[in-house]
């Protein structure tokens, strides 16, 4: 039966990467569509009505949204290689959480980051770094998040490493600094082909985020 | 023989009903404690270091945090009855999608028709219809949101019904002539002993957010 898979996508999404990430990690070709978010296509809203957002995973015409239920799919789908989520309720419930905490805290700090100055820049930075020491404790001597093996908290985080250059840039901080453990673990991830191809050039993502961050932060 | 799980809670949160219904649901008895969230237990700090919320499943003595986890959580370690999910990847992914649309947009929403007033409510109560409306178009003509039978998106949902008088009180309006199929598909929910037992009676939920409103607005 053929197995068509398109993902429609932006390239400086972390959001993105995860799916990338995912389906690489289980051998899956996939179809790559870049779109223009100010001019969104007719297929991206069709799939995905309600929030209009990317990624969005496209299986033999049917569309799954938001990357962290895409990431489970996937797994589920191509369950035969590479197990991205472990077989134990309590453990898959930690990596769950640990998911989630991901997309409620990091995301916002992370925003505030570059996307604001003064105060509030100030204070996005403190939790940003606050956010990350969290993850490294948490990290803790394993190899990955999940232990032995590279698995859903590891793809829910690592492609927030291509925007670590434009954090360093515009809230003049040093990441490998604040959690030196964090950015091992960075490059440990970057050893795997699914991670390497997925994600793009940091200097190239700190390019686009300058020009975002003139939007916002008018000079 | 193993303790019970406990189930750290504070009895209006629609989030703990959650943990509840799923425990009723796959029959597995639990010690229930309340919570003072003025004085948050030790239990609860040390379960739930990173948020210190509740509902806080303690399962053989390890926590499990965040109310829909938790009901993934129960649904995984008691899997013999009544599934949540169906077995279907597809079915999976799009449950999933629907109880985080409850978690994004619902959840804001209702807050602001309860818990607000003036503009800001009345920008809620908007939101909240248009949420409604969707949900109600998801549910169609099926008797729960999983199609048949009552699963993951029902319980991530249902426990917000016992607010709907609160949210109709003081947002001044009905949900019923909003979304009738709504109403309809929460009174069969209601039916089944797992979420009878679970959700507090509306009046006290009322009673609640006007003190709440009285003591914030």
């Amino acid at each position: 039966m053929a197995n068509e898979v398109i993902l429609l996508d932006f390239w400086p999404s972390m959001f993105g990467m995860r799916t990338r990430i995912a389906l690489r990690e289980k051998g899956v070709e996939f179809e790559y569509r870049e779109e223009d978010l100010r001019n969104k296509s007719p297929l991206l809203l069709q799939m995905n009505p309600i929030h209009k957002k990317i990624p969005v995973l496209i299986h033999n015409g049917k569309p799954v949204n938001e990357s962290i239920i895409q990431v489970q799919y996937i797994d589920e789908v191509w369950s035969h290689k590479n197990p991205i989520l472990p077989s134990d309720p309590y453990q898959r419930a930690q990596a769950r959480f640990w998911a989630d905490f991901i997309d409620k805290k990091l995301y916002d700090a992370q925003r505030k980051v570059w996307a604001t100055k003064g105060e509030e820049q100030a204070a996005g930075k403190k939790d940003f770094i606050e956010i990350l020491k969290t993850l490294e404790s948490e990290l803790g001597d394993k190899p990955y998040f999940g232990g032995d093996d590279f698995g859903y908290v590891d793809i829910a985080l690592i492609g927030f490493y291509t925007w670590f250059p434009a954090y360093e840039k515009f809230a003049n901080l040093s990441i490998e600094s604040e959690v030196p453990k964090l950015i091992a673990w960075v490059k440990k991830c970057l050893q795997r082909e699914s991670v390497a191809k997925s994600l793009p050039d940091p200097e190239k993502v700190t390019e686009f985020v300058s020009e975002l961050r003139k939007k916002f932060v008018p000079e | 023989m193993a303790n019970l799980p406990i189930l750290l809670d504070y009895w209006p949160s629609m989030f703990g009903m959650r943990a509840r219904v799923a425990l009723r649901e796959k029959g597995v008895e639990f010690e229930y404690r309340e919570e003072d969230f003025s004085n948050k237990s030790p239990l609860l700090l040390q379960s739930n270091p990173i948020h210190k919320k509740i509902p806080v499943l303690v399962h053989n003595g390890k926590p499990v945090c965040e109310s829909l986890n938790v009901v993934q959580y129960v649904d995984e370690a008691w899997p013999e009855k009544n599934p949540f999910f169906p077995s279907d990847p597809y079915e999976r992914a799009q449950a999933r999608f629907w109880a985080d649309f409850v978690d994004k947009k619902f959840t804001d929403a209702q807050f602001k028709v309860w818990g607000k007033k003036g503009e800001e409510q009345e920008a809620g109560k908007k939101e909240f219809i248009e949420a409604v409306k969707i949900l109600e178009s998801e549910l169609g003509d099926k008797p729960y949101f999983g199609g048949d039978s009552f699963g993951y998106v029902d319980i991530s949902l249902i426990t917000f019904s016992s607010w709907f008088q609160a949210y109709e009180k003081f947002g001044n309006f009905s949900i019923e002539s909003e979304s009738p199929k709504l109403i309809a598909w929460a009174k069969r929910c209601m039916e089944k002993e797992s979420v009878s037992k679970s959700l507090p009676d509306s009046e006290k939920i009322v009673a609640y957010a006007a003190e709440y409103r009285k003591n914030n607005l």
